[in-house]
């Protein structure tokens, strides 16, 4: 059942960067842009698992910290190798200064 | 080991300076090939290290500041695209006046300019591979591309492959049966090492996968490491290079000169030994199967024509530490870094007075690695089992496929 859930406050993210969220055991990647929009993805890296939240965000792009993979966040696309899957997306918003994602 | 705040550990091995060496010979002769089999990527070595919790481990990385690693993350056109245009026009350079002497005057004085553009095209190609092989060189990805393109048909690397291959190198650095870059193994393939400064194993292993690529089939290691929905490029890149070096050697045969052979494909060969020399410093001697890249790992402090012509790769355990951080921020990663790490090694010349001995030595003993000491204070080693010590001992039978 998708449900929103408050993961941290607006502030707590830098414009273009990204931050950890994890929540009923499962790891998510909070990312703000340059132009102080928000945006969620799983945790972790598509091609070895690796936390994203390690890694660099450059525009809309993130890069993973391990193989420099990168993935469009505000898509979830993968942007070739050695990336080849999509990372899953999840609807965000924010609210009085608190960001919401919506899981489940 | 005679560099200072170098250490080395003993392994015990019942070859090492045993008396009885006719027969201890013969054994680590016979140990040395049967350990050199661990090395393949399609035996029993790599489930058993899957199994172990060596492939795809949790490797040691030193606290940095997010902020500050967010710094030296940022990547910029101007410094990349500088030294791009030094470097191509280097090669543009020498190779005219390498020209002009042979076609013009047909004198000697053409070979030390070949000799500078042999070692810029054979040699310095392998850093600018890798930097944009990983993406970091350059803030405008196309640009980082091409160079990744040419850089590759100049080292005679297939882009596709050898970035899996690559990527493969950094999930599992010198893992035993995982890792398919371990240039240097126990016991040393000397003699292969020794002719491929003149790239006589490379070259024709370059040519022979070409045409394998180029007829649609990849070796079994590399079927191990690159997806099915990458291979068609492989193929298509082989007929491309192939089709080049055709019209090379068919230039070559038409005007009755070796010019375009010297200029293209060529440096393969005789430009190739700096390539050589730079990459033995990374990991030669070190420690196998661990998850720390301060026990396998070396960097290297060079002087300013070194280390533009290396692209700074030797600070290697920084790039290992931290692939993201492009290679003009890598002193400064070093800075940040260092007091987690053992000394620097001073020069080249200190880590070939290290790396010679240990792979001599491991020739006969191949349990014995380099193991540096850290400096005071330094985080201990990442070291959660004895498997993780970088002899490499033989993985419990257990875990084995």
């Amino acid at each position: 059942m998708p449900q929103w859930i408050a993961a941290c406050a607006a502030d707590d993210i830098d414009p273009e960067d990204v931050i950890p969220f994890e929540h009923d055991g499962s790891d998510y990647a909070i990312y703000r842009s340059p132009d102080d929009v928000y945006y969620a993805t799983d945790g972790h890296c598509t091609h070895e698992k690796t936390l994203l939240c390690d890694g660099l965000v450059m525009g809309g792009v993130i890069e993973c910290p391990k193989h420099n993979g990168r993935f469009d966040y505000t898509s979830g696309k993968a942007l070739g190798a050695p990336v080849l899957v999509d990372v899953r997306t999840y609807p965000a918003k924010v609210i009085d200064g608190t960001v919401y994602i919506e899981v489940g | 080991m005679g560099s200072a705040g170098t250490g080395s550990i003993d392994a015990g091995s019942p070859n090492a300076g045993s008396p009885n060496a006719g027969s201890v010979d013969a054994d680590s002769t016979n140990a040395g090939r049967e350990r050199l089999a661990r090395y393949s990527l399609t035996g029993p070595e790599n489930q058993a290290a899957v199994n172990a919790g060596l492939a795809g481990g949790a490797w040691f990385r030193s606290a940095v500041p997010r902020k500050r690693m967010k710094e030296l993350m940022k990547r910029s056109d101007y410094p990349a695209v500088r030294d791009t245009a030094i470097w191509l026009g280097l090669i543009l350079l020498f190779g005219a006046l390498g020209t002009t002497f042979w076609l013009v005057w047909h004198s000697w004085w053409a070979v030390p300019f070949f000799l500078a553009y042999g070692v810029l095209y054979g040699s310095t190609s392998d850093s600018r591979w890798h930097e944009s092989g990983h993406g970091t060189a350059f803030k405008t990805r196309w640009i980082d591309e091409g160079l990744y393109q040419l850089a590759s048909f100049m080292i005679m690397r297939d882009p596709t492959t050898w970035r899996w291959s690559h990527t493969r190198h950094h999930t599992d650095t010198l893992v035993v049966g995982r890792d398919p870059e371990i240039a240097v193994m126990r016991p040393a393939r000397l003699a292969k090492l020794l002719v491929n400064y003149f790239g006589l194993v490379d070259v024709p292993t370059a040519f022979w996968l070409m045409f394998r690529h180029a007829s649609g089939r990849l070796t079994a290691d590399e079927a191990d490491y690159v997806p099915e929905s990458e291979r068609h490029r492989v193929y298509r890149t082989a007929r491309v290079h192939l089709a080049i070096y055709a019209v090379t050697i068919g230039l070559a045969i038409g005007f009755g000169t070796w010019l375009p052979v010297v200029l293209i494909g060529g440096p393969a060969f005789y430009g190739r030994y700096m390539l050589q020399v730079y990459g033995f410093t990374q990991h030669a001697g070190m420690g196998e199967n661990v998850l720390d890249h301060r026990l396998n790992t070396r960097t290297v402090k060079m002087c300013v024509v070194n280390r533009f012509l290396y692209w700074n790769m030797n600070y290697h355990v920084e790039h290992h530490m931290f692939p993201m951080v492009p290679y003009y921020r890598l002193p400064e990663l070093h800075e940040e870094i260092k007091h987690d790490c053992a000394p620097v090694y001073p020069s080249l010349w200190a880590a070939y007075k290290e790396i010679i001995p240990a792979v001599l030595r491991q020739l006969r003993d191949q349990e014995y690695y380099v193991r540096r000491e850290l400096l005071p204070g330094a985080a201990p080693f990442n070291e959660p089992t004895p498997l993780n010590d970088g002899r490499a001992l033989p993985l419990p039978a257990e875990t084995a496929a």
